[in-house]
């Protein structure tokens, strides 16, 4: 149940973070493209939270997990609850996390257990229309105006030291009882880092050396930023608790 | 109540779309059937998009049309498998589509040669034209895209391929 929790928080932080940006959109299309990306990510956090409410059992519902948990239960990647920024941020942060969902996905619809391999053969249609848009707007801006390719190599600059966390099994990861359940994610590492490393070159960008690579959302050690995002996302569970619809 | 199957195929087949209210929720291929125990009916969707906000409406609009038709014990079970693809719009739902103003999908469901592949040529539901560009990969509703005809100069959805 964990392991569900754990891609679960993913989707949903991202989902959130996305949302952040309704009605804020550099143009309209892009602000409808953003949105609609964080409605699929927030639907495929809801089929996981279902999931795991079902396996915790005694009367969980899926909005147990989102709303009544505090930031160290969550066990996100730090990548998806950094800030916005400005729209090169929120490009190449999007671009990193597609680059590890797709693949990450493609490998949990060969997991033995039976309904994360249906969530995933159905969200990676969606995760791949996400890769598809993240890299066009990679390559758009980066091999843009001196402006574009200068944001989006500030972005990257920043943000790369969170990209590899995904790849690094956590001791849940790691456990035997999870093996062929779990995506081995170190396994997926190598895919992922060539999708971002062709779109980074076609983009004109340069892929910075890391040089402190960051990591601890796995084991609920996160950034400064997750508070900031479960105070406006369970503001109103935790003002009227239990309030429902 | 006596229990008549092909009545309650009839009511369920009728129930329209809240996004695209042309379309039965059979020709956009997301009902998939119902199982019956005494007088309780479970019905049975397959949701389009994961995240897809009509499901609730569409939760709603098969409870009150079965009501309408005297069935009051009604459930309706949201299934991910059979997962639903755009393959799964029928040829009549194609149709309605187009007349509607809405491309239908020009090929077969999503695969990863998508991610490297040529845009397709959609067809402008308006004017026939094939001289289309996509002005977004999102469009309306997850499950649209948005494009422009250069020739008949209107904007156009297309329900992109899944």
């Amino acid at each position: 149940m964990k392991y569900v929790l754990q891609l679960a928080d993913n989707a949903m932080i991202l989902g959130q973070r996305l949302a952040e940006w309704c009605g804020h959109g550099p143009i309209l299309e892009q602000d409808i493209a953003i949105t609609n990306i964080s409605l699929d990510l927030i639907g495929e956090a809801r089929v996981l939270y279902q999931y795991a409410a079902e396996i915790e059992g005694g009367g969980k519902t899926e909005d147990d997990y989102p709303y009544k948990r505090d930031v160290r239960d969550w066990r996100n990647l730090l990548l998806v609850e950094q800030p916005n920024g400005h729209f090169g941020y929120t490009i190449v942060r999007q671009f990193m996390f597609d680059c590890y969902h797709y693949f990450h996905l493609k490998a949990m619809a060969d997991s033995k257990d039976e309904r994360l391999a249906v969530i995933a053969k159905k969200t990676i249609k969606e995760a791949t229309y996400h890769l598809k848009y993240s890299s066009e707007w990679m390559i758009r801006l980066g091999d843009g105006t001196e402006e574009s390719r200068s944001k989006m190599q500030e972005a990257l600059d920043d943000r790369i030291r969170f990209f590899d966390e995904a790849f690094i099994p956590s001791k849940l990861e790691n456990d035997e009882s999870l093996k062929g359940i779990a995506v081995d994610c170190l396994s997926i590492r190598d895919a992922a880092w060539t999708k971002f490393t062709e779109v980074c070159n076609t983009a004109t960008l340069t892929i910075p050396e890391v040089k402190f690579p960051q990591k601890g959302g796995k084991d609920g050690m996160h950034t400064e930023h997750l508070g900031f995002i479960l105070a406006e996302l369970q503001f109103l569970q935790k003002s009227y608790p239990n309030s429902n619809w | 109540m006596v229990e008549n199957k092909s009545h309650i195929e009839e009511v369920l087949r009728n129930v329209t779309d809240p996004e695209i209210p042309v379309l039965t929720i059979q020709e956009l291929g997301i009902y998939q059937g119902f199982e019956s125990e005494g007088d309780k009916i479970t019905v049975l969707i397959t949701p389009t998009y994961t995240g897809c906000p009509a499901m609730d409406m569409i939760t709603v609009n098969v409870k009150s049309a079965m009501e309408d038709a005297g069935y009051k014990n009604v459930v309706v079970k949201l299934v991910l498998s059979p997962i639903w693809t755009t393959d799964m719009i029928s040829q009549e739902g194609h149709r309605k589509l187009k007349e509607y103003g809405i491309a239908p999908p020009v090929e077969k469901t999503t695969d990863s040669s998508f991610l490297s592949g040529e845009e397709k040529v959609v067809p402008c539901p308006q004017c026939e034209s094939k001289n289309t560009q996509l002005i977004s990969q999102f469009g309306s509703t997850a499950c649209k895209a948005l494009y422009k005809c250069n020739d008949c100069l209107e904007p156009f959805d297309y329900f992109k391929c899944y």
